[in-house]
């Protein structure tokens, strides 16, 4: 098994209490920011490390902190983005439940790190469950004086506040997330101004993936320059990674950033290959916005390199025959699954999940959707297929945030890669429309 | 104090000096209507609007003259600051135009195009922006969405099927009126207009929304089906009024005054709002003092009681509105593909003779 940094203590009985966690080695990374280093010291550390945010795009975490704007006399505010919606991503939700302190003392770190005062953990709204839990453990960490007024006795105060979620996909978008928080509707703001600079109630705001705040304890205790040495490349440190689909050992796992692709799908200590009797067909590598690829662009490259999990090697290609690692919701589909079906099924989401604020994602979302509704049920034809990929590609790029991109690149490189299918769907709607109907790509399967 | 130091901008090949934190639109506009991007959304008297129609994508081939690199993406020019030596392209940038073309198609597709019964048409913001940048044709052949027609107070009448979203009456009624009552409702395609839990909209101001709707969906009840635009006639005028500035465009049939609006710049932007006493209860002539009839540019619907050929910029536009009134529809026949081809072809000409022959005829 390779190194663990966010879940070595996962297994240990009652590690969601603090006194477990505390055993476990919990906030000595609070002891040692708070009592021996300087803010910027934190920043410095995190910057070192290499870590990339853990949410979807992928931003290095330290050089976002150091955008953040300091002007005097204006509070900074760090906010948790716990709002986990995108399908097939269930990361968040299992570090949450099953380890809420190490996000408490992350926050803890990160908020002294950049100033803050009172930082906000936005948890998605289905999870009333999670959220009592975190709010359970920050009375914890509170009474054992981690939190509140002049914690451990430095002068340093922190609030820490629980939120639930607007029960929206797109109140994950950090923009939308603020206007939420700020008790409005989701709408997803225009930028600039980045949050950095206006963010919460019009303040300098950092907003951070969990996972990605859930990294800086760690960093804090074993150093920046500890930290990038695991992993490979630009790929620093480790990810987890949610798993589904037909595999054996579906789930969360945490990796270092540079298992071959191949070894995480098959080998036995991850996800223990494909159902028996059945064959890879296509793997959605990072959650549903990110491009669909087929088994064998997922294991090797275009140049025959083999595919690893990590953000180069994942978007080696580019979308022509790449994808990305994105927020680590790894779905893999055997040769059952019909992309068809599958992409018209993502569609349907980002068509109810869009805000409506922008024409080509409001209007384009629900188009594409019907067209693919239309080919699905065998009421397709030939042109059909060219219009997706012409609406996608107008809406591709042409919105105020990436929710326009996340609907359009699903559709894109489903047909990309598996026109074909498309194509047996609209030329043979009986057959294609017929219960267990299977599409057999002779040569794409591994 | 020293002026401020003006900034260079270059649109479609044209320069203009303005000052520093002036939106790229609004730098196009004071060059003129020729490179002016279209908005659908943007609405300079209130504050926060613009960004969300999308019809205003610019390219941005040079970000400024420090940082010459091109923006990579589109970018909607009524929120985004021009810089000094930006250079932008506008209507002479092929993508520009193709991503325009998407967000007339994409207005389009839900909307219910009754323009026949809607006392918009003619003023219709969406039908000019349709006119002027889309196709003849659709490519839509889903069902679209459709809502019930709702009265918000016993004034304004909201036709949510001709709506496009551009939250200008949102902002209106949070910035200019003191009760807000009126937002949007749920997520996407269903997102509604709506006055919270159907309450009515009542306020001194509240009229104000259907001058700053760009289409039919919020209408004056008073004036419905009076007239179409085109048969009207409008003229400034004024009144002391207690309540708002009293100055207001009467739009007369005969010697009727059929409906009272604030009036509007050259961009359809109203910049001192009426209220709604001026707007619905004053409606004989002696109410007023007039003052002339309205300046309303040549090119306009309601000068010319029709669309003249002189609004058409896009290239193409004729071939195909042509192609379409007197051939069958072919669906292979590659119109933007192949358009430099096609020009040359006898067909073509053949074509354009008749285009030429139906314009000069109406
Ligand atoms: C439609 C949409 C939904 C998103 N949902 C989430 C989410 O649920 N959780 C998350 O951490 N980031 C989400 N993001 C990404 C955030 O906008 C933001 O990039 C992220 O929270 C930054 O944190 P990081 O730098 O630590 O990754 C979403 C983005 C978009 C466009
Ligand atoms: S891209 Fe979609 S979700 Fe994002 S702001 Fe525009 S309409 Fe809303
Ligand atoms: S006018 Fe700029 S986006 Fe609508």
């Amino acid at each position: 098994m390779g190194l663990k940094i966010l879940t070595e203590h996962i297994d240990k009985p009652g590690i969601e209490t603090f006194e477990v966690y505390r055993k476990h080695g919990g906030y000595t990374a609070v002891e040692k920011a708070l009592k021996k280093m300087a803010p910027d010291e934190v920043v410095e550390e995190v910057k070192k490390s290499g870590v990339r945010g853990r949410g979807g795009a992928g931003f290095p975490m330290g050089m976002k902190w150091s955008f953040l704007a300091k002007p005097e006399g204006v509070p900074r505010y760090l906010v948790c983005n716990g709002d986990e919606s995108e399908p097939g991503t269930f990361k968040d939700h299992f570090l949450m439940k099953t380890i809420p302190h190490l996000l408490i003392e992350g926050m803890i770190v990160s908020s002294y790190a950049l100033g803050a005062h009172k930082s906000f953990i936005y948890v998605r709204g289905e999870l009333m469950y999670v959220i009592r839990i975190l709010e359970k453990a920050i009375a914890e960490a509170k009474a054992a004086g981690f939190l509140g007024k002049n914690i451990l006795g430095t002068g340093y105060d922190l609030e820490l506040v629980v939120q639930p979620g607007g029960g929206a996909y797109i109140c994950g978008e950090e923009t939308a997330l603020l206007e939420s928080l700020e008790g409005k509707r989701g709408n997803p703001r225009n930028k600039p101004p980045f949050p950095a600079v206006k963010g919460l109630y019009e303040s300098p705001t950092v907003v951070n993936n969990v996972e990605s705040i859930a990294n800086t304890p760690w960093i804090v205790n074993n150093g920046g320059d500890a930290y990038a040495a695991i992993g490979i490349g630009r790929s620093t440190g480790t990810k987890l990674i949610s798993a589904s689909g037909n595999v054996k050992n579906p789930g969360v796992y945490e990796i270092v950033l540079g298992v071959p692709v191949e070894e995480f799908i098959y080998s036995d200590e991850y996800l223990g290959g494909i159902r028996d009797g059945h064959y890879l067909k296509a793997v959605v590598a990072g959650g549903s916005s990110v491009p669909i690829l087929p088994a064998h662009l997922i294991l090797k490259t275009a140049n025959g390199e083999n595919r690893l999990m990590s953000y180069e090697s994942l978007s080696d290609g580019g979308f022509a025959t790449g994808t990305m690692l994105g927020s680590g919701g790894f779905i893999v589909m055997d040769e059952t699954v019909s992309v068809v079906r599958n992409t018209w099924n993502f569609s349907r989401f980002y068509h109810h999940e869009s805000c409506g604020q922008c024409s080509p994602c409001r209007e384009g979302t629900g188009w594409m959707e019907k067209v693919l509704e239309r080919i699905v049920h065998g009421h397709g034809n030939e042109r059909d297929i060219d219009l997706l990929v012409d609406v996608a590609k107008r809406i591709e790029g042409n919105t105020i945030c990436p929710l326009g991109d996340a609907a359009a690149w699903p559709v894109g490189s489903a047909i990309r890669h598996f026109r074909d299918e498309f194509e047996w769907y609209v030329r043979h709607p009986e057959e294609a429309t017929k219960k267990g109907a299977v599409y057999m790509p002779q040569n794409v399967l591994v | 104090m020293d002026a401020p130091q003006l900034i260079k901008v270059t649109i479609d090949g044209r320069e203009v000096h303005v000052p520093p934190g002036t939106t790229i639109l609004e730098a196009a506009r004071q060059i003129g209507p020729e490179v002016a991007p279209p908005a659908m959304c943007y609405y300079k008297p209130l504050k926060g609007s613009g960004g969300k129609c999308r019809a205003c994508l610019v390219k941005v081939t040079q970000g400024s003259e420090k940082d010459p690199r091109p923006m990579p993406k589109l970018v909607a020019s009524c929120i985004t600051g021009a810089q000094d030596g930006m250079v932008v392209e506008n209507y002479t940038n092929p993508e520009v135009v193709n991503a325009r073309n998407g967000v007339v198609e994409f207005l389009l597709i839900n909307h219910p195009l009754d323009c026949p019964v809607c006392d918009q048409a003619g003023e219709c913001h969406l039908q000019d922006f349709a006119y002027e940048n889309g196709l003849a044709t659709t490519r839509y052949e889903e069902e679209r969405r459709t809502f019930d027609r709702e009265d918000i107070g016993d004034k304004i009448q909201l036709h949510m099927n001709r709506c496009i979203l551009c939250y200008r009456c949102v902002y209106t009624a949070n910035q200019i009126t003191d009760r807000r009552v009126h937002g949007v409702m749920y997520r996407g395609d269903h997102s509604e207009i709506s006055t919270y839990i159907h309450q009515a909209i009542d306020n001194d101001f509240s009229g104000n929304v259907i001058d700053v709707c760009p289409v039919g969906a919020l209408t004056d009840k008073t004036y419905r089906f009076k007239s179409r635009v085109w048969f009207s006639k409008p003229v400034d005028a004024h009144r002391d009024c207690d309540k708002c500035c009293g100055k207001v465009n009467l739009w007369y049939k005969g010697d009727e005054v059929i409906r009272v609006t604030a009036r509007k710049n050259q961009w359809g932007e109203v910049e001192d709002f009426i209220c709604n006493t001026c707007r619905f209860d004053k409606k004989q002539t002696a109410d007023w003092v007039i003052e002339g009839p309205t300046k309303v540019s040549r090119a306009s619907v309601i000068s010319a009681n029709k669309y003249g050929k002189n609004v058409i910029k896009k290239t193409g536009f004729g071939l195909e509105y042509a192609a379409h009134h007197y051939k069958p529809i072919d669906d292979t026949r590659p119109y933007d593909k192949n358009l430099k081809e096609i020009k040359q072809s006898e067909d073509y000409k053949a074509l354009m003779e008749k285009n030429e022959a139906f314009f000069s005829k109406k």
